[in-house]
Formats: C-alpha cells, sequence, structure tokens
C-alpha cells in the first residue's frame, strides 16, 4: 500500500473549501473555549458530540474534531503563560517558565515559542503517525501492566527527583497530590475510598477542579492578598526589547531543539495505552532544565521551558492516534471522546479501519496538517491580541478570572459542589504559595500515583501476588533499572567525588520548579 | 475601565459559549410541577419541555440512548415542546439517580435514561438510594456480551476456558469493564453456572474498553468480556475469538458467522446489558401511564425503528408493569450475583 499516495488523496478531501471551513471552524472555536481554564479538548469535543448527530458528515465532523483539539490545546497554553492559570493538566509544565517570561515581558515571544513549536511538533507527529501507525502499535500492545507501572514510576522519579528547592515541601506538595487521587470508587475492587459517606465524592477528584483550584484560584487569591503591593497593571510590555518582545535570533536558536526532543518524547508517551499528554510535557520540562547551560535561568522564565513542553503537549496527540485508529484503543479522555463519535457514526475503529474507510482514515490524517497551519495561521497575528489582557488593571482582570474559572468548573462537572470544593481547593492554594510550597507536584501526583497504582496492583493479581513479576521480563526490568539510575544520578557526582577522598567541591544543583511559583 | 475589558476580543465570543453552557445546565435544574390535565380527566403529556437525564458522561451508551430518544421524539413530531438532554455523571449513574429522587419528585417532565450497569452500581457502590423508588416506564434496548480470547489462546470453546477456570480459578485472568459492572457480573454468573467459586474468579477491573483491550493483546488476560460491538473490529481481524454471546440467539460479532450463545455451550446465563427509562417517584396513576404512553409512540416510531438498525441495537422493549416486574427481577438477580462475587 501507498503511504503517499492514499495520503495525497487525503489531501484531495480535506483542501475542499467545505471541509477547510470546517478545520478554521474547529481551531477558532478551541482556541476561544481553550481559554476558559478547566474546559480542555476532551470536553469540548464531548460538547460538540450532539452536533455531529445532525452533521451525517463523519469526515467533515473529525476534520472539525482535530482542529479543537489543536486550538483548546494552544488556548490552554495562551492563558497558561499569560496568567498562569492553565485549564487542564497538559499545560501545567507550560505555566512554570510560559509565566515567568510574561512577567518579564516576553509574553510574545514565550506565545511564540508555543505556536511554532506546536505546529513543529504537530507536523513532524503526524508524519510518523502517517508513517509508522501500524508498527508502533504493535509494539504498544506488547506493554503490560507491569511494564506500565515501571514506566509510571520512572517517570515519577525522574520528574520528582529534581521538584522544588526544599525537598520536604516538594514531597509534601506531591503527596498532597497522591491523596487526592486515592478519593473515590478504587478501579479494581469497586469500594468508595475518602468518600465520607457522600454520594458526591465517588466520582473522586477531577484533575481539572484541583488544577483550576488551585491555580486560577489560588492565583487569584493570592494576588488578591497582596493587592496593595503590587503594581496595578501586570506588566507592560517590556519597552526596547527586541522588536517588541518578538522571538530574537537567540530564542530561535534556543527553541527548536527542545521542540524536536519534546516531539521525541510526546510521540511515543501519547502512543502507550494509558499514556496521554500530561506525563511527556513534564518529563520534556525536566529534561530541558537538566541539560540547559543556563540553567540559573528556570525559573525565571527560560524559553526552553515553555518550547519543550509545547511540543511535546502536540505531538502526544498524534501519538494517541495511533493506538485509536489502528486498534480503537483510546489512550486519552479526548481520544474516549473521539471514539464515541466514531460509534456514532457506526465506525469501529481498529485493524480493518485502514481497509475499510481509507477516505475517513487518511482525510483525518491530512486534516492534522491542515490543522497545524491553519493553527499557526490564526495564532501568530492573535498573539498580540492576547497579550493586551496584561493591559488590563489587575483587580478587573483577576475577578474575570475566576468568573470563569468559576464557569469551567461547572460547565465541565455540572455540579455546584464541584465549584465549592474547587474554591476549597483555591483556598488550599493560596496557602501553598503563601509558604512557598511548590503547586506542579500536587498535580504529578494526582496523574501519575493512579497509574502507578492501579498498574502495580494489576500487575500482581495477573501474577498471583508473584513480585517477581516486575523483573522476568526484560522491558520491565529495564524500566525499572533506568528509574533506579534516575534517582541516583544526581547524587553521583558527590559520591564519587567522596570516594576519591575529596570534599564535594558544590552542592548537586537540585532543579527547581519555577523559582517564585 | 469598561473600555479595557472590551479590548478583550477573545473573550466575548469565548463567554458567550460558557453563558450558553450554563443556561443548558441550569435549565435541567428547572422544577414544575405535574402534567396538565383536560376537562374529562384525561392526562395531557407534556405539557412542557421534558427534561432527559443522563446520569452518565457524553459519549458512552446512555448518552447515545438519551440524545437518540430526543432526536427520533423531535423528528417523529411526537412532542410539541422540545426534549432537552442533560448529563449528571458519577458511581454508574447513582448520583443521577440520588438526583432524580431527591430533586424531582413527582414531576413527569423530567425522566433518566438508566440500564443494567445502574442496577448494579446501586448495590456494588451501596448507594442510599435504590431502583425501587424511581417509577419504571420501560426498557427500550439491549446490547449482548461477548466473551473473547486471543488469537493465540489455546482456548476454543467456553467450556475448556470454564473448565480450567474451575479446576484452578488462579491460571485464568478475566478482565472487562469497571468492578460490579456488566462484564463481571457475567463472570461471576458464569461461574455460578459452571458449579464454580464466583468469589475465586480473578477479574480484573479497566476503565473503558480500550484499556481491557490492550491488556488481552499484550497478554496480562487470559480472557476478556464486553459489549458486542467493543471487540468486533479486533474480530473481523482475527487478533482475538470470540468464544460465545450472552443473549438468547448467536449473532455475529465480526467473525461473519453468528457466534454461539452461552446457553448452547451447556451453561444457563443470559444476560442482556440493557437499557431503558425511568422517572421520578410520586407520580400518580393517570400520569404513569401518560408517560408510558409517550415512551410506547416513541417505540412504534419510524425513526426509532430506524436508529435500532442503524445502531444494532436489539430492540428490548418492555413498557408499563412488564418493565416493572423486569426491573424487580433484574434487580434480585444481580444482588444476588454481586453478594457472590462479594461486592454486594
Amino acid at each position: 500500500m501507498n503511504v503517499f499516495g492514499d495520503l495525497l488523496g487525503g489531501f484531495g478531501t480535506v483542501l475542499s473549501p467545505e471541509y477547510l471551513l470546517y478545520a478554521a471552524i474547529g481551531v477558532t472555536l478551541g482556541t476561544f473555549v481553550g481559554v476558559l481554564p478547566g474546559i480542555g479538548p476532551a470536553l469540548t469535543i464531548a460538547l460538540l458530540l450532539p452536533v455531529t448527530f445532525s452533521l451525517d458528515d463523519p469526515i467533515g465532523t473529525f476534520i472539525m474534531f482535530a482542529g479543537i483539539y489543536y486550538g483548546a490545546m494552544y488556548g490552554g497554553s495562551t492563558t497558561s503563560i499569560l496568567l498562569n492559570t492553565p485549564g487542564e493538566s497538559a499545560s501545567v509544565a507550560t505555566a512554570i517558565e510560559g509565566h515567568q517570561m510574561a512577567r518579564r515581558g516576553r509574553a510574545k515571544a514565550a506565545l511564540a515559542t508555543a505556536a511554532v513549536g506546536s505546529f513543529v511538533a504537530g507536523t513532524i507527529s503526524t508524519l510518523l503517525l502517517s508513517l509508522f501507525a501500524q508498527p508502533v502499535a504493535r509494539l504498544a500492545t506488547t506493554f503490560r501492566a507491569a511494564d506500565y507501572f515501571a514506566l509510571a514510576l520512572l517517570a515519577m522519579v525522574a520528574v520528582t527527583a529534581l521538584v522544588g528547592r526544599s525537598l520536604v515541601r516538594g514531597l509534601m506538595s506531591l503527596v498532597f497530590g497522591l491523596f487526592l487521587a486515592l478519593v473515590g470508587i478504587d478501579g479494581l475492587t469497586g469500594q468508595a475510598r475518602f468518600t465520607f459517606g457522600t454520594m458526591e465524592l465517588l466520582e473522586g477528584v477531577d484533575v481539572v477542579v484541583v488544577i483550576v483550584g488551585l491555580f486560577a484560584i489560588g492565583e487569584t487569591l493570592y494576588v488578591a492578598a497582596r493587592l496593595g503591593h503590587l503594581p496595578e497593571h501586570v506588566r507592560p510590555l517590556e519597552p526596547g526589547s527586541a522588536r517588541d518582545g518578538w522571538m530574537t535570533r537567540d530564542d530561535w536558536r534556543r527553541s527548536w531543539r527542545p521542540w524536536l526532543r519534546g516531539t521525541a518524547v510526546g510521540f511515543p508517551f501519547g502512543a502507550l495505552p494509558s499514556g496521554g499528554a500530561d506525563v511527556p510535557t513534564f518529563l520534556s520540562y525536566t529534561y530541558e532544565k537538566h541539560r540547559a547551560k543556563n540553567r540559573d535561568e528556570f525559573g525565571k522564565g527560560a524559553i526552553e521551558g515553555v518550547a519543550g513542553p509545547e511540543a511535546a503537549n502536540n505531538a502526544a496527540f498524534s501519538g494517541v492516534l495511533v493506538p485509536l485508529l489502528t486498534l480503537g484503543i483510546p489512550t486519552s479522555a479526548t481520544a474516549a471522546v473521539m471514539l464515541a463519535a466514531f460509534q456514532i457514526f457506526n465506525l469501529q475503529p481498529g485493524p480493518q479501519l485502514f481497509d475499510n474507510s481509507p477516505e475517513l482514515v487518511w482525510a483525518l490524517i491530512a486534516s492534522l496538517y491542515v490543522g497545524n497551519v491553519l493553527l499557526l495561521v490564526l495564532n501568530l497575528p492573535l498573539i498580540r491580541v492576547w497579550v493586551k489582557v496584561l493591559q488590563i488593571p489587575r483587580p478587573v482582570l483577576y475577578a474575570g478570572i475566576l468568573v470563569f474559572a468559576t464557569l469551567g468548573v461547572y460547565a465541565a462537572t455540572g455540579s455546584v459542589n464541584q465549584v465549592f470544593l474547587a474554591y476549597a481547593i483555591g483556598v488550599v492554594g493560596f496557602g501553598m504559595r503563601h509558604f512557598d510550597f511548590p503547586i506542579a507536584p500536587v498535580i504529578l501526583g494526582l496523574i501519575l500515583g493512579p497509574m502507578l497504582e492501579l498498574q502495580f496492583r494489576r500487575a500482581l493479581l495477573v501474577s498471583n501476588g508473584d513480585l517477581t513479576t516486575f523483573v522476568s521480563r526484560p522491558l520491565t526490568a529495564g524500566l525499572l533499572a533506568l528509574a533506579v539510575l534516575a534517582l541516583a544520578v544526581p547524587y553521583l557526582p558527590r559520591v564519587v567525588a567522596r570516594l576519591r577522598g575529596r570534599r564535594p567541591e558544590e552542592e548537586p544543583r537540585k532543579l527547581v520548579f519555577a523559582e517564585d511559583d | 475601565m469598561t473600555g479595557t475589558v472590551a479590548r478583550r476580543p477573545g473573550r466575548v465570543p469565548a463567554a458567550v459559549v460558557s453563558a450558553a453552557l450554563l443556561a443548558a445546565a441550569v435549565a435541567g435544574c428547572e422544577k414544575d410541577t405535574a402534567a396538565g390535565r383536560n376537562a374529562g380527566g384525561e392526562v395531557r403529556y407534556p405539557t412542557k419541555t421534558v427534561q432527559l437525564m443522563v446520569p452518565a458522561a457524553p459519549g458512552g451508551g446512555w448518552d447515545l440512548t438519551a440524545r437518540t430518544m430526543q432526536k427520533a421524539m423531535t423528528d417523529g413530531k411526537l412532542v410539541e415542546q422540545p426534549v432537552e438532554v442533560y448529563n449528571v455523571t458519577g458511581a454508574a449513574g447513582t448520583v443521577g439517580l440520588a438526583q432524580l429522587v431527591s430533586k424531582n419528585s413527582g414531576d413527569p417532565h423530567h425522566l433518566m435514561v438508566m440500564g443494567l450497569v445502574m442496577v448494579g452500581g446501586v448495590v456494588a457502590n451501596k448507594s442510599p438510594v435504590k431502583l425501587d423508588q424511581v417509577t419504571p416506564i420501560a426498557t427500550l434496548t439491549a446490547e449482548q456480551e461477548v466473551i473473547v480470547v486471543p488469537a493465540a489462546s489455546k482456548y476454543r470453546t467456553l467450556k475448556q476456558l470454564m473448565d480450567d477456570a474451575k479446576a484452578d480459578p488462579a491460571s485464568v485472568n478475566w478482565g472487562g469493564g469497571s468492578a460490579g459492572g456488566t462484564d463481571q457480573i457475567l463472570v461471576g454468573l458464569l461461574a455460578k453456572a459452571a458449579g464454580a467459586d464466583p468469589k475465586a474468579m480473578k477479574y480484573v477491573a479497566y476503565s473503558g474498553g480500550g484499556e481491557s483491550k490492550a491488556a488481552l493483546l499484550s497478554g496480562d488476560l487470559t480472557a476478556a468480556v464486553s459489549g458486542q460491538s467493543e471487540f468486533a473490529d479486533l474480530v473481523a481481524s482475527g487478533k482475538v475469538r470470540a468464544l460465545a454471546v450472552s443473549g438468547a440467539t448467536g449473532i455475529d460479532v465480526g467473525g461473519g458467522s453468528p457466534a454461539p450463545t452461552i446457553k448452547q455451550q451447556g451453561y444457563d446465563v443470559e444476560l442482556m446489558n440493557w437499557r431503558g427509562v425511568v422517572a421520578p417517584p410520586g407520580l400518580d396513576e393517570p400520569t404513569r401511564q401518560a408517560v408510558t404512553g409517550l415512551v410506547d409512540r416513541l417505540h412504534s416510531s419510524d425513526a426509532w425503528r430506524a436508529v435500532l438498525q442503524q445502531q444494532g441495537w436489539e430492540d428490548f422493549y418492555r413498557s408499563g408493569d412488564d418493565a416493572a416486574a423486569y426491573f424487580a427481577a433484574e434487580n434480585q438477580r444481580i444482588t444476588a450475583v454481586l453478594t457472590d462475587i462479594g461486592l454486594g
């Protein structure tokens, strides 16, 4: 089968005025909805599902969905960067450096590197999807529960060994996230945990509620508490900075490698069942920070810390489509909603889809390229509009954020109780900011905790409680070895120095999640 | 100051979208009086917007059922007023059930889609609100369950699988949807029918069909249980093999010919993942009949027939007293098997 012939056929379908319009509508809608805290791509698509009932055109629908996804992802990054209010877990890593850049008058550059990085990563990963969908899918289905546990552990260690200036504070934040993850019905036994007998907590604490609470609401409270000490405007654009703050030559030089590395992390993680876009963004952030030459700049707005995670989260989407299209396995919330959309049109994604509906599949893949281009075309000019948000006086701006955050949580959950919960978590977020606790580890615990726990218990269940299941296969053992390595590496220089009988020259530099996060 | 706000062009459409979302959600909470009556004492129904609650997230089977009902009722001109669908997520539908009972009692314009999963959810989650508190209206559709094994598996018939599961329960890893859901219920019923201990069956729960598919292909699972259409493509491509379906007659689940039923293979088990509709408690008899009448008309409409055909849903219609009796019987059976499994 000729991939390029099929792909050209797909472009032939997509590049009609009607479908281009669908793609443009999708990207626009996605961007505008995505800037609302709490409303991410999955929810946007789910809310639009009923529309597809009357559309009666699977190709147009999926083209629009692809546009919405890219748009919503980028919209989420916009608010993360400008206001430090990420709307879903995949933008949390972006917020760390992105917002610091915005505070230092580099908002335009941050938004630009996010847009261009998304474009580059989206295009490369779509190319990977076109060429290697089948083999990657085969590889992904060799992962067993024990491997997922090892992988989650590796991700956890790789990221948390580097959290925060104060290890104790970082760990406390992490444990808080892990605790929140425990609330609700246990996935394996169906028993309720930490619900205090209430129905409302049975579903657990939604990660969106926590993110909106900790970031949008927590940030608002924190700003309100210090309003007297702050200038009225968030940040006037730095006057006289090169070409009004757009990406400088130096920014390009520092961005392109993180874009590529982010793509390399995002695509495979997205393709793994039980993957998704959030873990690779954290990994990419950590990696960029770890290898950066000017590490001191991290926490103060290093452009690498925006470029990498943004690329990773866009690349992950093409990755997510691999198991969805080839095996019918949804690996993220968005993919699950898209699977439902397939079923509405009575299509069952799986090994037969490429043979049974080649026109649809290749049109969808082609629409990803088109969506990427449209995203760039739409958003680069919009950047100058977005940064104007920062010129709004602080009290008005943060009042607005609070309104949108409340609306977002209500729209996402349809429950007033969840709104109260978000506010309660917001108060915690305020306290964490006041006492200098890092915020990101909470989200990390909330995402990785359930993965670690469920896969560990599943692995033990299928192996009848035999712990050797974690070392009996090369893949599992290898991943666990990497995890141990990741834990030990930061301390190696000190150990080596001591072995040589010298005093360590300097403390190992612990990486920091945003200096004044 | 207002001038500054107006200069945020992106925020305006966003605000409109979220306001619309909010309006839709708020409308769902509206509460009103019972159906109107004309001079003869006969109940006119519906007299205003019918609110159809989906006690789960958008995109699932219940959601699809509700939106299909909405489309069929509106397109078929069965109602003059609009029909609105809203979602209340949580805990196998028991959160929605509690809301229907506590907030909408006595209001026939609030209906809720539900099904076998909720019957199990009430038991497994120890829901304080039980299903017998609502007013049964009808069962609408049903899907069979399918039991599949990987293509390379040594099991060719259900009997071989069950013999091993009985002799050495630890050797068979069952997998399927959430704990206490339809898939685990089927495993429990099968074990019971085969003379094995339902509690000893090793059942690994996954969220959604996708994860259990991956686990079956990777070798974690010996056999997976799922809705009839979930594995169709994998069966058709020869990656997995269907051993049995759970209905009264065998159906094609992707293999090209009908898969045998569980009964045909010697186990007295029949389980349909049915979906139906209920009304809040506190309706008087004429009102209940009026609501049932509307669903009867929906069922016999052409629009509904067309959808059944298109979605491959089995027509599983019982209404009025039949539905009430069926709900009660299922409730008893499911409670018993979940208690046997140890989730009751």
